[in-house]
């Protein structure tokens, strides 16, 4: 890697390459390169190796059915900063292959096996190339453009039966029963055993049993019904005596399909969809996508609402840490008295929120150019009260009976250890990355919104286990509390939006990416827009579904004990994981 | 195994508990009878200095809902001179079309003479097991005639049509809704007349 590729990376990719491996984008809206797909691996290992884009962050497809192919796009980043790099390969719908990723980057396993679930493209090399979200009879791949939902009513909203002359239907009547699922031909559901689940087991590393004792490989499956695994999720974990041999992770129990859901939709309708994808940080979702739509449509956001903005996600930052922190002692089997405890902070947070937005967690706060209404002097003034007095004083408390007590050390130090190599190339993000030792937080690596005006500290670990998660936590928390301070000496007055909102929106046709460094990692959405009133594609960038990636490398040779509490430090919230 | 001694984690852990559990008779007997059951004792616990007793003891007491609050739309009518109900709704359809889940179903009333469109909605259904609560169609309608409620006790027997609220169940007063949202309605009002007077 030469000094000058480091500095000016991208601007002249086509010159460094032969000409029939890539061309630059030139659709209108649209940017990064178009790579031959015989090129791609040679091109990712030249982009990785040479030019230092070491971190994938997304992996996605776009089904362009009038044109006739399928696009999937990559977003590779530096983790030292930067832009993004933008790479795609188009391939004809009839032939949709390829090539993984897998070997360059591992944390592309768990995005390119939604794109196989969900759009149908094959990726060469991927070793296990099961359906993710998806159940394991489900048949087609239903983000195809030409696939169609049971009780499919039109292609887009609003449906025209909605008005003038609207006649409700009552959807439980005109279900038959059981049949809201499409089966395959031949499928007799009461006799069917599902094959996934023995695949599932094969694809599990195996050990020699040991002839000595006589002992042998066991199985175990926690979950989908279990306590720890905060909500419907399940890990097919392979045991020798207690010790972890392997681990798979199994989702999708609370899929809907927010994203078919999210292209027949306009794009103000997504606004409050975004609230139910990580419920716990409902803000920060709405920032996301409030910047993915702003950024094709080009508003300016007035002064003041970007103030608030950063306000409420910071907010939402120090809740879902303190939320992340409480549960990880339940994990630790320090039942509820804790997480009871720091949820305190939590209930006055939300207080603050259903003041603004009118809901505790379902805020849909956010607009395209804005936000939904002011911040009163007295919610600033109970905000005051929050980060100059309650928060540090409970914080500190946290601090001096947690951070150097024995149990939750001897649990905590050296378990689940992610090396900063392996948690760069397997994508994780947010604090799992960071404890790692990268310091990789988007505010500060691509600066988004105003965050660039904010003095506040990347907060690192060293060891990359899960005391270092929690201590990240708890020193992101005081960042926040430090940032907010700074937005309220400088909120300036003036207007929250620009202008009157219509209720449709024009978007111009064109991609965008927005993200930002949620509370769980980088949040971000893919945006796809033809120019009409719904986006052509949706797609969310998920972070602890790509976080979830890392849960298999962390927990071999761990105790099975100790899952949970890895599971728990990852924080996964299955809203947003099965989407 | 490393060699810690456990001991003191828990019983520094135990001794937070008794702290907590301790503070609240502290607490309770610096504040007295007050505390609990009051408007003020309700709002003395939320405050960002409050120890003690954390939790509301529902639904003996209530938590003061903020105005900006929203459950479910209702349509909001005016009192007539001689007792009618003057619904705002002009069947525009902007809340059907913004409705987020499409959850409402308007059926635009006809002249009965000239069988044209007439600006009053001839039924106004909304199922409210579909509504998710997002305030669009409050936020987005151009006369202040749909409007978010603050009644959240909505648990029924049966689910199914009952939950399909029809025009005669979605009507409330504008006394009512002036009286959940204070600040908002008066500034509603206000707009209203001002743009009455260029007219008159």
């Amino acid at each position: 890697m030469t000094e000058e590729m480091l500095i000016n990376p991208i601007e002249k990719l086509t010159e460094q390459f032969p000409a029939d491996w890539l061309k630059a984008d030139e659709r209108s809206g649209y940017s990064g390169y178009i790579v031959q797909r015989e090129h791609l691996l040679e091109f990712a290992r030249t982009m990785r190796d040479d030019y230092g884009f070491d971190y994938l962050s997304m992996v996605t497809a776009a089904d362009y059915l009038e044109e006739g192919f399928f696009e999937v796009v990559y977003y590779a980043y530096k983790t030292i900063g930067g832009p993004a790099l933008v790479y795609k390969v188009q391939i004809p719908r009839t032939d949709a292959v390829v090539p993984s990723l897998i070997g360059l980057y591992p944390g592309a396993d768990f995005q390119e096996r939604e794109v196989w679930d969900l759009l149908g493209i094959r990726f060469d090399g991927h070793p296990d190339l099961r359906r993710i979200l998806m159940w394991e009879g489900f048949e087609g791949h239903p983000l195809r453009k030409d696939w169609k939902e049971p009780f499919f009513e039109e292609d887009v909203k609003p449906y025209k039966s909605r008005w003038p002359e609207g006649k409700p239907v009552f959807i439980d009547k005109e279900n038959p029963f059981d049949d809201n699922v499409q089966y395959p031909e031949g499928f007799d559901p009461d006799h069917w055993t599902p094959d996934q689940d023995t695949l599932l087991y094969a694809g599990l590393v195996k050990k020699a049993s040991n002839e000595e004792f006589k002992t042998d490989q066991l199985v175990v499956n926690m979950g989908p019904q279990h306590p720890s695994t905060h909500g419907v999720f399940r890990m097919v974990v392979s045991l020798e005596g207690e010790t972890i041999i392997d681990l798979k992770p199994v989702m999708g129990y609370l899929h809907r399909n927010h994203e078919k859901i999210a292209e027949r939709n306009t794009f103000l309708q997504n606004m409050p969809f975004t609230d139910r994808l990580d419920y716990i940080t409902s803000m920060s979702n709405n920032f996301a996508y409030a910047l993915a739509v702003e950024k094709l449509m080009g508003v300016q956001v007035p002064e003041r609402a970007d103030y608030i903005r950063v306000m409420m996600a910071e907010l939402t930052r120090i809740m879902n840490h303190y939320f992340a922190t409480g549960f990880l002692l339940n994990d630790l089997g320090a039942y509820f008295t804790p997480s009871l405890y720091s949820i305190e902070e939590r209930e006055l947070i939300l207080d603050i929120f259903e003041e603004v937005s009118g809901s505790r967690m379902m805020c849909n706060y956010f607009r395209f150019g804005g936000v939904v209404r002011d911040v009163s002097d007295h919610i600033l003034k109970k905000i005051h009260d929050l980060v100059y007095d309650r928060l540090p004083r409970k914080l500190e408390s946290l601090d001096a009976y947690l951070t150097n007590n024995e149990i939750l050390r001897s649990r905590c130090e050296g378990v689940g250890v992610l090396t900063a190599e392996q948690a760069i190339a397997l994508s994780a993000a947010g604090p799992i990355l960071r404890a790692s030792g990268v310091p990789y937080d988007v505010r500060r690596a691509d600066p988004y919104s105003i965050y660039d005006r904010f003095d506040f500290d990347v907060v690192t670990g060293n060891h990359g286990d899960i005391y270092d998660r929690y201590l990240v936590r708890v020193e992101e928390i005081r960042q926040s509390i430090r940032i907010i301070k700074q937005v309220l000496r400088d909120i300036p007055a003036g207007p929250i939006m620009t202008g009157k909102p219509p209720y449709q929106v024009r978007v111009p046709a064109g991609e965008s990416y927005g993200r930002v460094e949620g509370p769980k990692g980088e949040m971000g959405f893919y945006i796809v827009s033809n120019g009409k009133p719904n986006p052509a594609r949706y797609h969310v960038r998920a972070p602890t579904f790509i976080n979830l990636t890392s849960l298999a490398p962390m927990s071999r040779g761990e105790k099975v004990a100790d899952v949970v509490v890895i599971l728990g430090a990852i924080d996964i919230v299955l809203g947003e994981v099965d989407r | 195994m490393k060699n810690f001694s456990y001991r003191f984690g828990v019983i520094r852990g135990l001794g937070v508990t008794l702290s907590h559990f301790f503070q609240t008779y502290i607490t309770d007997i610096k504040k007295g009878r007050k505390h609990y059951g009051t408007v003020e004792g309700i709002e003395d616990r939320r405050q960002a200095d409050t120890d003690g007793i954390f939790t509301i003891q529902y639904p003996e007491e209530r938590l003061p809902l903020p105005e900006e609050f929203r459950v479910l739309p209702f349509l909001v009518y005016d009192d007539g001179e001689n007792g009618e109900k003057i619904l705002r709704c002009t069947a525009c359809g902007i809340c059907a079309k913004v409705c987020p889940p499409q959850c409402i179903w308007i059926n635009r009333a006809a002249d009965p003479v000239t069988g044209k469109p007439s600006p009053h909605p001839a039924d106004f259904n909304i199922d409210m097991d579909i509504c998710m609560n997002c305030g669009f169609c409050a936020e987005y309608c151009p006369f202040d005639a749909i409007k978010m409620d603050h009644d959240f006790e909505l648990s029924s027997l049966d689910r199914g049509e009952t939950h399909l609220y029809n025009l005669e169940k979605l009507m409330k007063s504008a006394t009512y809704y002036a009286s959940i949202h204070p600040t908002a309605a008066a500034l509603e009002d206000a707009a209203r007349a001002e743009k009455a007077k260029p007219k008159a």
